[in-house]
């Protein structure tokens, strides 16, 4: 059987799509004219291993592509090349050829071969121009060097080869040493008409780093040493000279270590074992309440027993333990959604010729992997809106007297077991009456509608609605703001809007960390177990009969300090067959949903604790009220109150609808 | 259970060609069969979790290693008499193919009977039964050892949409007036 070498695409075009990530966000940080040496070495890097895989799977034209991507950033790396604005857009644009490419060598689609020829003819004319013109500048932070450097000048006498010596096989013995840069000094050959084909008429300087065996390098050149002028020198002279070269891959190379620390997994396989996970803290519930059982038997009090719960304990313990690291493997940071915007506002402000500032804070705040996957478009839409609606241009802005730079700025943080993310801009802010006025134009809101600021700016939000006055590609069309709050409801979080005319806008996405796991109180209802999300939890209470009030003789409120909530007897609400309980003395858990608060009444109130989220759809369908189900410690599923939900069916029943509920209400009181 | 799966067994290693084997079970003294390649597993009655505002014939959801299953009462989808749940009382799990995907949905049944083997040929389709009931669920009938076997279209059965009652005609609204 021979290897199926397809095997190891995958990885390779994850790898890659990786790598190409990272060049793209070190180039972005790269300065122009002091480029950090060790950014422009992880970045060759980067290209390095997507030549060599492209090579090793036969994609010959990413490897081709890759090399001369790679040859430039060799010369920058080595200080050949300044680091410049042009060189940094070439490398990006050739990030993205490559993106391209491989997608297309992945999914077997096509490339535009224009596209991919006009950036490599860019590529070879900056690799042409930079031999004319070597840069001398470029970086030149020297950092202390790992290991030494030597710097090896080497001319060989004109009838060196005819000894039989062969520079290259030195060269090749100086690489095994350590990392080798070889630059020719051809200034000796003459035209091809006055060339001795077997004289030696070429110089070399030889740049060999992070060597430690300064015998060993003399031993390379042992045989020809009498035939050559030949100086070798350690690095610290000649790093005054030519600075910087020599510490970058070393320092680059220490710091990744801690990287290596990491295997790519499936995702199917992480889910496979939360499931399980989760399928072993059921069994281990089930058997502490046994052994639980056995304190109040025959056994009670003997030795065996004992030992019985002690190692139950530690089950317990361990099944926690093991529970929380497991669903920590699916949390990742933020960075991982954050690290396009650089490169978006970068082009996007060049386009649009305003000036941006991307600032980002709180990247290491972790979430979900699949929050994350769903929350990227809708935050795309946002920094793209900010760019374009918020930033005004360099003109506009001084003469309202703020600096020409605009600030974007992304920040995420914990918030009670949510996510919060911010994206605020310092632009002209919402305009409250270019809204309004737009909003009647199209028919949102009718003419005479009175709207405070809060709804108005809630109508950015509705389908259909933009107030830019030229829709470019950018956005405009009015498609988005919808989508955003589509998208982020669907996950269970939220939007608020918050704007200051002239000072900006900021919008602030709450979603929660994970989909897999809420923290829940179970009640009672019906005999049925329920969770409630402790999130939409304000308080639970007795209630004092004084304080309910019936409003046409059938809704109940509650007067709860200076609120009234509308009372939702659970029992009622699920069309429960049992007489409801008298209210005096209920317990109500007092929740929020969409802003809206409510008393839901129920029989009982049990423990605490985090459950794992199930879907009801996997095999039957959605159900109103409930946005899953979830299985106890007995194995006995229970349900999870979609308290959204539940508040808006009690907004919208009115006598009509909820005339089930009301009705029993009335009887039963 | 342990001699339905002998049972199941042994049929397998006889299969005929040509011939599709049914799972029979017993409703209300009436034998149906479905297809034993959509049987995923035949488990007692353990009691389900109730769905708040869902039809009747819908028992509620189980926890199977870790899914959640929800269990159709067949008596109450067919319209007929609820019985009190006895020892016989059991569950069998079976592989639906919906619109979209194939979910896993259990249905209560008052005992399981036999593994037959049906040829094509052998199975006539249902006669018209009027407005009587409909007959779209009911993939043919078969006479096996002089007995009558309906053999069932789990598919439409169980997929129609909201799962409406099959009688629904004959029951009072779901909302009390």
């Amino acid at each position: 059987m021979s290897i199926d070498i397809s095997q190891f695409h995958q990885t390779f075009f994850e790898e890659s799509r990786e790598g190409l990530d990272l060049m793209e966000s070190s180039l972005l940080q790269l300065d122009v004219g002091a480029a950090d040496p060790e950014t422009v070495n992880s970045i060759f890097r980067a290209a390095h291993s997507i030549k060599g895989g492209a090579g090793t799977f036969g994609f010959t034209a990413v490897s081709e592509f890759t090399h001369l991507v790679e040859t430039l950033l060799d010369q920058m790396r080595s200080g050949e090349r300044a680091v410049t604005r042009e060189i940094v857009d070439l490398l990006l644009a050739s990030v993205d050829v490559l993106r391209d490419m491989l997608q297309a060598a992945q999914e077997g689609g096509d490339v535009d071969p224009a596209r991919v020829a006009e950036v490599q003819d860019a590529l070879a004319r900056a690799l042409g121009a930079g031999q004319a013109a070597p840069a001398t500048g470029g970086a030149d932070s020297a950092r202390p060097a790992m290991g030494k450097t030597y710097v090896i000048r080497f001319k060989p006498h004109a009838d060196m080869l005819r000894t039989g010596n062969d520079p290259v096989r030195i060269f090749r013995e100086l690489a095994t040493l350590g990392h080798l840069c070889v630059e020719v000094d051809a200034e000796a050959l003459p035209g091809l008409e006055a060339l001795d084909p077997e004289a030696a008429y070429l110089g070399w300087t030889l740049r060999l780093e992070h060597c430690d065996d300064e015998a060993a390098v003399r031993a390379a050149f042992e045989w020809v040493e009498d035939e050559c002028e030949l100086e070798i020198a350690a690095a610290d002279a000649a790093q005054a000279a030519r600075p910087g070269t020599e510490g970058r891959s070393g320092r680059a190379a220490a710091s990744t270590e801690p990287k290596a620390g990491s295997i790519r997994v499936d995702i199917g396989k992480v889910d496979a074992i939360i499931n399980l996970v989760g399928e072993l803290v059921i069994t281990q519930s089930m058997l502490g309440q046994i052994g639980a059982a056995f304190e109040d038997g025959e056994h009670a009090g003997s030795e065996l027993i004992e030992k019985l719960h002690e190692g139950l304990a530690q089950l317990e313990r361990n099944t926690r333990e093991l529970q929380e690291s497991v669903m920590q493997i699916r949390m990742l940071p933020i960075s991982f959604s954050f690290s396009r915007f650089p490169r978006l506002v970068r082009d996007l402000s060049a386009k649009l010729g305003k000036q941006v500032e991307l600032q980002v804070f709180g990247e290491q705040t972790e979430l979900d992997k699949t929050v994350m996957e769903r929350i990227g478009d809708p935050l795309v839409h946002l920094v793209r809106n900010a760019l374009d609606h918020g930033i005004e241009p360099p003109e506009v802005r001084r003469a309202a007297g703020k600096p020409e730079t605009g600030v974007i700025s992304l920040n995420a943080y914990h918030k009670s077991g949510n996510i919060v993310i911010e994206i605020a801009d310092d632009g002209a802010g919402l305009d409250e009456e270019k809204i309004l006025a737009k909003a009647r134009h199209s028919g949102l809101v009718s003419d005479e509608a009175e709207l405070d600021k809060a709804e108005i700016y809630k109508l950015i939000f509705e389908p259909g609605f933009s107030t830019a006055e030229n829709v470019s590609d950018i956005s405009g069309r009015g498609v988005g703001m919808d989508v955003v709050m589509k998208n982020i409801r669907a996950l269970g979080g939220r939007v608020e809007v918050e704007s200051e005319p002239g000072r900006g806008t900021t919008f602030t996405v709450r979603l929660p960390l994970t989909l897999s796991i809420l923290d829940g109180q179970l009640v009672k209802v019906d005999g049925q177990i329920y969770v409630i999300p402790l999130v939409s939890i304000v308080e639970s209470l007795q209630i004092e009969r004084e304080r309910v009030m019936k409003v046409a003789g059938r809704a109940e409120v509650y007067r709860l300090r200076d609120d009234y909530l509308p009372v939702v007897c659970l029992r009622d609400a699920f069309g429960a067959a049992g007489r409801r309980p008298e209210l005096d003395d209920a317990l109500m858990v007092v929740v929020e949903g969409d802003g809206r608060k409510v008393g839901l009444v129920v029989d009982d109130l049990l423990a605490q604790q985090q459950v794992v989220i199930k879907s009801l759809e996997t095999n039957f369908r959605r159900v109103p009220g409930m946005s899953g189900a979830t299985i106890l410690g007995d194995g006995t599923v229970a349900l999870i109150l979609d308290i959204g939900e539940l508040v808006a069916i009690t907004g919208s029943a009115g006598p009509g609808n909820g005339s089930a509920a009301a009705g029993n209400s009335s009887e039963a009181a | 259970m342990n001699s339905v799966q002998t049972a199941v067994a042994e049929d397998l290693m006889h299969t005929e060609s040509g011939a599709d084997q049914y799972l029979t079970f017993i409703l209300a003294d009436e034998e149906y069969g479905v297809d034993i390649l959509r049987v995923q597993e035949i488990k007692g009655w353990n009691g389900a979790t109730p769905i708040p505002n869902t039809p009747d014939h819908i028992m509620g959801v189980i926890n199977l290693r870790g899914t959640i299953v929800p269990i159709i009462d067949l008596r109450r989808r067919f319209g007929m008499e609820s019985v009190e749940f006895g020892p016989m009382t059991v569950v069998i799990v079976l592989r639906v193919q919906g619109e979209e995907r194939e979910r896993t949905m259990g249905i209560v049944v008052d005992a399981v009977s036999e593994v037959y083997n049906v040829k094509p040929d052998e199975m006539k389709p249902p006669p018209d039964l009027g407005d009587a009931i409909e007959t779209q669920f009911i993939q043919g009938m078969a006479t096996v050892d002089e007995k009558m076997v309906i053999l069932l279209n789990i598919d439409r059965l169980l997929s129609c949409g909201d799962l409406p009652s099959v009688a629904a005609a004959e029951e009072p609204a779901e909302e009390p007036a």
